[in-house]
C-alpha cells in the first residue's frame, strides 16, 4: 500500500469517527447549522481524496450521501429521521469498503446501487423513507460480508444475520482504525528528552555498579540498561522519516528550474528510505534545494553546449543517501560543466579573501572551498534562480549548526559533487571522552577521522615535530597541522612526549588535535551551556556522563576556527570585522624583522612579503648590472638593502623576501630573518633615508621600516603600470584610502601613517559609499581610479552629488597620469591627481589640499 | 509585596512599605563579609560538589555541576564580588542555587547562614563610599544583630560576561 493511502485511510478513519459523533448529534439538533457544516464538509473531503486516488466505489457512495447533505444545509431539505439513518448507512458502506481497501489495497467489488439510489431519492425529496433498521441491516449487510471474506466477490451476497452482521461491522471499524495514529511533535521531543535522561541515568547506575560490585543489582540493572536501549531505539524510530520527505518538493522545482533556464534536466533519487531524525530533516531541507537548485543553474549547461561537449542533451542531477557509522550521508550531483577554478581564484582575489601568494600555495581543492565564503557567486549573472551570492555560505553555516560537515568534488567539464555529512539524531551523539590539561571533555565523533598514539616513549609511534614554534606530525608522508588543545582552552601543558593526535576533518581541511589522553567513547546527550558561556566558541554543549560529572562538548568547527586552520578562519574574521574597515594604521600589524646592512633591526609589514626564500649563492647571476635569480619560471631581480653588497659564494644560500604583484616578483636580500611579530605600529617620520619611512619601536627596539616603494622602484619601473588601480585617502588627521588592491593597501597605509595620517583603508568604492552612510567622518579621501564594480571617476561623481564627503578633498591615485586622465579626473571632482605611485607627491598634495581644503 | 521588591530593579533606595512587614531573606558569608538573598529567588542549597572548570569562561565563573541531572552554571562570589580567593586549606565552599531565565545558577559562598526575615523598611541606600562594583550588586545595607548585611540583587548578581 503506497504512502498515499495510507495517509488516506488514516485521515479517513479520524473524519468517520468525527461524522459519526457529529451526525447524532445533528439527529438531536437538525437545525444546528455548524454541525451540519461541519458533516458536510467531512464527506466532501472524503469524496474529493477518493476521486483523487481513483476510489470509484467510495466516491460514489459518498458523492451520493453530499448531494443529500448539501440540500440540508442549503435549507431545501429538512432534516428527517429517517434522512439521518441514510446518511449513516452510507457511512457505515464508507467504512466497510475503508477496511476492505486496508485489507487488501483496493476496493473490494460490490453493488452500491440501492443505497445510492436511496440517497438519491431522499436527495430529490422524495419521502421514501423505509423501515430505517430494514435499510440499515440490509444495507449493511453486503459490504461487512465482502469484507471479511475479502476476494470473494459475491455481486449477490447471501442475507446475513442482522446480529452478526452488526458485530462485523464493529469489528472492522474498531479493529482498522489504530495502524497510525498522529501524535504531536510536541510529545515526541518530550519523550526524547526524557528517554535522553533516562540513559544518563543508566549509565550513571552502570559506572556506580562498576564500582561497588554489588551482586544483587547485577541481573537488574542488565536488563534495566537493554530496556532503556530498546527504548531510546524506540523513541528515536518514531522522530525518524525518510529522507524522501525532505526530496518530495524537488522533482517539481527541477522541472520547473528546466522550463525556466531551458535546459533538460534528470533528477535522480536514490535511497529516499534512508532515515533520519525529523529534526535534522528540517534543518536539511532548505540547504538540499538550495544546492539543487544551483546544479541545476550553474552546474548544469544548456543542451547546445552538453551536444558541443560531446555529452547527452540532458543533463543529470543525482541525490544519492546512504548511512554510514552514526551519520547520514547525503550526496548532491550533477554531470555539469564543474567548478570555474580559475574563475573562483580570480573572484576571491578580487573579494579581498585572500592574497596572490596564499592562492599560489593552495591546493584546487582549497580554492574550490572560496564558493563557502560569504557573498561569493561565480555566475556572470544573477539569474531569478540563484546568484546572489548568497547561499553556499548559509548552506554551510546550517550544515555547521547540526554538526555537520559539507565536502566538495569538482572536475572541470564533469560536473560537481557535494557530499554532506550529518549525525542521525541531534539529542544523542557519540563523543570519545579525553584529557588535555588536567581537565576532561567530550570530543564529538564525528570529525574524528583517527587518533594516532605519538610520543618518544613508544618505538616507531610519530612524533610531534616543530616547524619555528609550529607543532606538526609526518603521517603517512603527509604534513598534518596540529594544536594543542591545552594551549587552545590555556590549561598548562602536559609534557608532549607521550599523548595522543586526534586527526579531524572539519570541512575540507584535516588537523590533529593534540591531546593528553583517551579514555573512552560515550554516548552523550548535547545539552546547551549556560547563555553566559555561549561566547565561547570552543564549545558546543555541555553533558553528564555516566559518573555523574558535568563535562564541556568539544566543537571542532570552533577549534578549528580558532587554531586558524584554513581558510574559513579568514571567512570568519572578514565576517566580524566592520565589514567596510579594511586596515586601520593603528591596528596590530604582523610585521617581519630582519637584518640587514648598519644599524638596527629592519621591518616590513607581512603582507607585503610574498615569500621568504633562501636562494644558494651559486644560483644569482648577473644581467647587466642587476643580479637576478631564475624565479619560477622567470627572471626575478634581486635588491639588496645594504650598499656594498656581494653575492654569497656556491653553496651559501641568500634569504630574500619575495615581493610579488601580478606577474612581476622582485627578490630583496637581506642578511638574516629575525622574527614575526603582531605590534601596533607607530612609525615616527624618518630622517629621510632613501628607503625607509620611519622607524617603530618593536619589541622594545628601536627599528626601521623599510619603504617597499623605493626598494621596488629600484628593481624596476613598472611596477606601478598595469591594470592594477590603488585608492588612497590620507588626511591630515583622517584618511580614507579607496584601493582595490591588497599590495597597494599595504603599501600605502604604512607611508601615509608615517607621514601622521589615520589611515582607513577600504577595497572598492561601494566599501566607501557605506561608511559615509554610516557617518564616518574623513578628512581628506584618496581614491584609486581603475576598480572593478564601480571606478574612481563614478565614485568621485557619486561623492560630489551630495553626501556628508561632498566637500572633502578628493585625490585621484592611478598609473594613468596622461593630461586627458587628469583632465577627465577633475571634471569627475577629483581635486588633485597623483600619479601611482609617488609618496612624495602624495604627501605634498595632502598636506597642499588639508592646508586649504576648498581649493579645488 | 516579596515578588514586588524582588523585581525592583531600579536603583532602590529605601523601600517603602509598611515598617511591619518583612521580606525572608537567606543569609550567607562571603569572606567575612554578610550577606543575604531573598529566600524566593533560592532553589537549593548544597554542600560540597564536584564542580567541573570551564577553560575561557569568565573568570567568575567556577566551572558546571550536576544537580540532579540538570547543569548548573557555578558562579564564584568571592571573585564576583572582587574579594581574595578562598585559601585551600579552608572549608569546601556551598552553593546557593538560584533560578534566573529558567537558567540555575550556583552561587559559590562560604557559608550559608540562617533565613530570617528583613523588614522591608529598614532597608538603608547604598553608602556613596561604597565600591564601586558592591554597588552594582547590592540593593541596599541591612544592619543586624550588630553587623552589617549586604542585600544582593540576584539578577545583577548574575549579569556578567
Amino acid at each position: 500500500m503506497d504512502d498515499l493511502l495510507a495517509d488516506f485511510l488514516t485521515e479517513t478513519h479520524e473524519g468517520l469517527v468525527a461524522l459519526d459523533s457529529a451526525l447524532v448529534r445533528l439527529e438531536r439538533a437538525p437545525d444546528d447549522q455548524p454541525t451540519l457544516s461541519e458533516v458536510f464538509r467531512l464527506v466532501h473531503t472524503i469524496k474529493g481524496t477518493c476521486g483523487f486516488l481513483g476510489l470509484p466505489r467510495l466516491e460514489a457512495v459518498a458523492h451520493a450521501a453530499e448531494n443529500v447533505l448539501g440540500r440540508y444545509r442549503d435549507g431545501t431539505l429538512a432534516v428527517t429521521a429517517g434522512g439521518i439513518t441514510l446518511i449513516l448507512s452510507a457511512l457505515d458502506r464508507v467504512k466497510a469498503i475503508v477496511a476492505g481497501i486496508e485489507a487488501s489495497g483496493t476496493e473490494p467489488a460490490g453493488d452500491d446501487a440501492a443505497l445510492i439510489g436511496a440517497l438519491d431519492a431522499a436527495a430529490e425529496g422524495q419521502a421514501v423513507e423505509p423501515p430505517p433498521a430494514d435499510i440499515r441491516h440490509a444495507l449493511d449487510s453486503p459490504p461487512a460480508t465482502e469484507a471479511g471474506a475479502i476476494d470473494v466477490a459475491r455481486p449477490d451476497p447471501a442475507p446475513v444475520e442482522a446480529p452478526s452482521a452488526e458485530m462485523a461491522t464493529t469489528d472492522l471499524a474498531g479493529g482498522a482504525a489504530p495502524q497510525t495514529i498522529r501524535v504531536s511533535v510536541d510529545v515526541l521531543e518530550n519523550l526524547m528528552t526524557l528517554v535522553s535522561e533516562l540513559v544518563l541515568t543508566r549509565n550513571q547506575l552502570l559506572q556506580l555498579a562498576r564500582a561497588h560490585q554489588s551482586d544483587a543489582f547485577a541481573v537488574p540493572l542488565q536488563r534495566l540498561s537493554h530496556i532503556t536501549s530498546d527504548l531510546q531505539e524506540g523513541v528515536m524510530k518514531t522522530r525518524m522519516q525518510p529522507i524522501g520527505n525532505a526530496w518530495a518538493k524537488l522533482p517539481r522545482l527541477v522541472r520547473d528550474l528546466a522550463h525556466e533556464l531551458g535546459k533538460k534536466i534528470e533528477l535522480d533519487m536514490r535511497g529516499a528510505q534512508t532515515e533520519l531524525d525529523r529534526q535534522v530533516l528540517e534543518l536539511i531541507r532548505d540547504p538540499l534545494t538550495h544546492m539543487v537548485r544551483n546544479s541545476g543553474d550553474h552546474g548544469l549547461e544548456a543542451p547546445a553546449d552538453r551536444r558541443a561537449a560531446g555529452k547527452p542533451e540532458t543533463g543529470r542531477i543525482v541525490l544519492n543517501a546512504y548511512h554510514e557509522g552514526g551519520h547520514i550521508i547525503i550526496e548532491v550531483g550533477d554531470d555539469g560543466r564543474g567548478l570555474p577554478v580559475d574563475r573562483i581564484r580570480a573572484k576571491a582575489l578580487g573579494n579581498g579573501l585572500t592574497t596572490e601568494a596564499d592562492l599560489a600555495q593552495m591546493s584546487e581543492r582549497e580554492i574550490l572551498r572560496f564558493i563557502f565564503a560569504p557573498g561569493f557567486s561565480t555566475a556572470q549573472q544573477v539569474t531569478a534562480v540563484s546568484g546572489r551570492g548568497v547561499g553556499m555560505d548559509v548552506v554551510k553555516t546550517n550544515i555547521e549548526k547540526i554538526g555537520g560537515t559539507v565536502e566538495l568534488t569538482s572536475r572541470e567539464g564533469r560536473g560537481t559533487t557535494f557530499t554532506i555529512k550529518i549525525p542521525l539524531t541531534l539529542a544523542i551523539a557519540s563523543a570519545l571522552i579525553v584529557e588535555a590539561g588536567g581537565e576532561r571533555f567530550a570530543l564529538p565523533q564525528i570529525g574524528v577521522v583517527e587518533l594516532v598514539r605519538v610520543g618518544a616513549a613508544q618505538d616507531g609511534a610519530p612524533r610531534i615535530e616543530r616547524i619555528k614554534d609550529a607543532p606538526v606530525l609526518r603521517l603517512r608522508d603527509r604534513l598534518l597541522p596540529l594544536v594543542s588543545l591545552a594551549g587552545l582552552l590555556r590549561l598548562p601543558p602536559a609534557a608532549e612526549d607521550a599523548g595522543f593526535v586526534a586527526v579531524m576533518q572539519v570541512g575540507g581541511q584535516v588537523f590533529g588535535i593534540i591531546l593528553d589522553r583517551v579514555f573512552d567513547t560515550e554516548e552523550i546527550v548535547v545539552k546547551p551551556v549556560a547563555p553566559i558561556l555561549r561566547h565561547i566558541t570552543m564549545f558546543s554543549g555541555n553533558t553528564i556522563l555516566g559518573d555523574g560529572s558535568v563535562i564541556m562538548i568539544l566543537d571542532p568547527n570552533g577549534i578549528a576556527r580558532a587554531a586558524g586552520v584554513g581558510l574559513d578562519t579568514a571567512v570568519e574574521e572578514e565576517r566580524r570585522a566592520p565589514a567596510a574597515i579594511g586596515m586601520r594604521s593603528n591596528a596590530q600589524t604582523a610585521l617581519l624583522l630582519f637584518r640587514a646592512g648598519d644599524g638596527g633591526p629592519k621591518a616590513v609589514p607581512l603582507g607585503l612579503v610574498a615569500r621568504l626564500e633562501d636562494i644558494p649563492g651559486d644560483r644569482i647571476e648577473m644581467s647587466g648590472l642587476t643580479p637576478v635569480v631564475q624565479y619560477r619560471g622567470a627572471l626575478m631581480p634581486i635588491v639588496p638593502v645594504s650598499a656594498g653588497w656581494v653575492a654569497p659564494d656556491g653553496e651559501a644560500r641568500q634569504p630574500v623576501l619575495v615581493f610579488t604583484e601580478n606577474d612581476r616578483a622582485m627578490g630583496l636580500a637581506v642578511e638574516e630573518i629575525l622574527d614575526v611579530l603582531d605590534e601596533a605600529l607607530e612609525i615616527q617620520p624618518g630622517t629621510g633615508r632613501p628607503g625607509f619611512i620611519g622607524s617603530a619601536v618593536i619589541a622594545g627596539r628601536v627599528t626601521e621600516v623599510i619603504d617597499t616603494a623605493y626598494w621596488l622602484a629600484r628593481a624596476g619601473d613598472d611596477w606601478f603600470r598595469g591594470g592594477v588601480a590603488a585608492r588612497r585617502d590620507a588626511v591630515r588627521p583622517r584618511l580614507l584610502l579607496v584601493e582595490d588592491s591588497a599590495f597597494f593597501r599595504h603599501l600605502v597605509v604604512p607611508a601615509l601613517s608615517a607621514g601622521g595620517y589615520e589611515v582607513t583603508a577600504v577595497d572598492g568604492p561601494v566599501a566607501a559609499l557605506r561608511l559615509r552612510e554610516e557617518g564616518v567622518p574623513f578628512d581628506a579621501i584618496v581614491s584609486d581610479i581603475e576598480m572593478p564594480d564601480m571606478d574612481g571617476i563614478a565614485f568621485a561623481q557619486a561623492l560630489r552629488a551630495g553626501g556628508t564627503w561632498s566637500e572633502a578633498p578628493l585625490i585621484a591615485l592611478s598609473s594613468r597620469a596622461e593630461p586627458a586622465d587628469v583632465a577627465r579626473g577633475r571634471e569627475a571632482g577629483f581635486t588633485d591627481y597623483v600619479a601611482k605611485y609617488d609618496r612624495e607627491a602624495l604627501l605634498q598634495s595632502l598636506a597642499d589640499c588639508l592646508s586649504a581644503p576648498l581649493a579645488a | 509585596m516579596q515578588s514586588a521588591v524582588a523585581t525592583s530593579a531600579a536603583p532602590p533606595p529605601v523601600i517603602a512599605a509598611g515598617a511591619g512587614e518583612a521580606d525572608v531573606f537567606l543569609t550567607l558569608t562571603v569572606a567575612e563579609q554578610a550577606c543575604a538573598v531573598p529566600v524566593l529567588a533560592v532553589r537549593d542549597v548544597l554542600g560540597a560538589h564536584a564542580i567541573t572548570r570551564i577553560p575561557l569562561a569568565p573568570g567568575e565563573v567556577a566551572g558546571s555541576l550536576n544537580l540532579r541531572g540538570r547543569i548548573v552554571t557555578a558562579l564564584d562570589l568571592r571573585q564576583r564580588l572582587g574579594l581574595p580567593p578562598r585559601e585551600a586549606a579552608a572549608a569546601p565552599a556551598m552553593s546557593v542555587v538560584v533560578e534566573q531565565s529558567g537558567e540555575l545558577y550556583a552561587l559559590l559562598v562560604d557559608q550559608v547562614g540562617e533565613v530570617v526575615p528583613l523588614p522591608a523598611g529598614g532597608l538603608t541606600t547604598n553608602p556613596p563610599t561604597l565600591d564601586v562594583l558592591w554597588r552594582e550588586v547590592s540593593r541596599g545595607v541591612q544592619r543586624r544583630e550588630g553587623h552589617l548585611v549586604i542585600v544582593l540583587d540576584v539578577a545583577r548578581v548574575l549579569a556578567i560576561g
